[in-house]
């Protein structure tokens, strides 16, 4: 796919830092912002739960919960993308 | 006697899922690279090659010790766990629409033929063709990379470095020996059920390494992996079937897709 993305001007090591930034922009979020942010949020909910030592096996149930519903929900979003 | 069944359960479900991994990535790139091969002459492709496999071999010389040696093993297993996650969703998303019929398969004949026409628009010039180089290079070092990234993070965080590369590179040696067999029919390797396998696997090892990094209580230590693995496993059978139920139901509105498309 062709990227459609304005090329950067300037010297060369700042087209290299946009290019590498680019590069781990798309490597990690994609076309899917959601499951990038929904990891963050599954992890960030995981660390609030450990706090408290007595939660830190409810988190063992709670973390599988909360991964299926952000995969559920970015499936979900792309049928919903597809139907329009 | 429990507790080392637990781990070689774990080390198990570490090398399938560095070794399917590296098997899928490196289909993928062999294609590319036929496809430079074929059309526009295989030293340049070779080269490429090459120099793409000593770049990446140079990554994991440079940071896997690096990792093992200098980043606290919380810390780690946290970012990690967290990559692995977003990596696993991704790759399982990818799986689970395909499967339901709501994006095309990967069809590595398509994507053999749409390279082999771009390549052959432009002639090949005597001496190093460039064009053959940076395609070759590009191929196998961007797909490469995702293996590494693999290799990396699981084989650091579980202590089995040596064994994730040893994987990695058995998967390599298979897919390039059946691949100058079988040449172009790369189409008959199931792509799309090794995505959601391996999609699985990353998805389970990011969630229990992450949880490791945060402090989480595994019931079952290591033997949590192969569970999630199995919970994981019936969401995505159950997000396939739904979807396919909305496929052949119009009036949900959910339209299957036809065109070929690549990742």
């Amino acid at each position: 796919m062709a990227d459609d993305r304005p090329d950067v001007r300037g010297p060369l090591v700042v087209r290299w830092v946009v290019a590498f930034g680019r590069f781990w922009w798309d490597f990690l979020v994609g076309d899917t912002p959601e499951l990038f942010v929904g990891a963050v949020v599954v992890v960030g909910v995981l660390a609030v739960l450990c706090l408290r030592p007595g939660l830190r096996t409810v988190a063992a149930f709670v973390a599988p919960v909360l991964v299926a519903g952000v995969l559920t929900l970015s499936v979900w979003r792309a049928a919903r993308q597809r139907a329009r | 006697m429990l507790i080392a069944s637990t781990q070689a359960t774990g080390t198990t479900v570490l090398v399938v899922a560095v070794f399917l991994a590296s098997t899928v990535e490196m289909v993928e790139a062999l294609t590319i690279v036929l496809a430079v091969g074929v059309t526009r002459g295989w030293r340049s492709a070779l080269e490429g090659v090459a120099t793409a496999l000593v770049a990446l071999a140079v990554l994991v010389v440079a940071f896997g010790p690096a990792l093992v040696h200098y980043v606290p093993l919380s810390a780690l297993r946290l970012v990690v766990g967290a990559l692995l996650l977003v990596f696993g969703l991704q790759w399982l998303r990818k799986a689970v629409l395909r499967a339901a019929g709501l994006k095309a398969k990967h069809d590595e004949d398509a994507i053999f033929a749409e390279h082999v026409a771009e390549l052959s628009d432009d002639p090949a010039r005597a001496g190093r063709d460039m064009t053959a180089f940076t395609v070759a290079f590009k191929g196998v070092f961007l797909e490469g990379l995702e293996v590494v990234v693999i290799v990396l993070t699981l084989g650091t965080t579980s202590h089995h470095l040596g064994l994730a590369a040893v994987a990695a590179g058995a998967a390599v040696v298979l897919v390039t020996v059946v691949g100058l067999i079988v040449h172009r029919q790369l189409s008959g390797v199931p792509e799309n059920a090794m995505k959601m396998g391996v999609g699985l696997m990353l998805v389970s090892f990011g969630t229990f390494w992450s949880g490791e990094g945060v402090h989480v209580s595994w019931p079952g230590s290591d033997l949590a992996v192969p569970v999630l693995v199995g919970v994981y496993g019936a969401v995505a059978w159950a997000l396939v079937a739904a979807l396919r139920h909305a496929v052949a139901e119009p009036s949900v509105g959910v339209a299957p897709s036809g065109e070929p498309v690549r990742g």
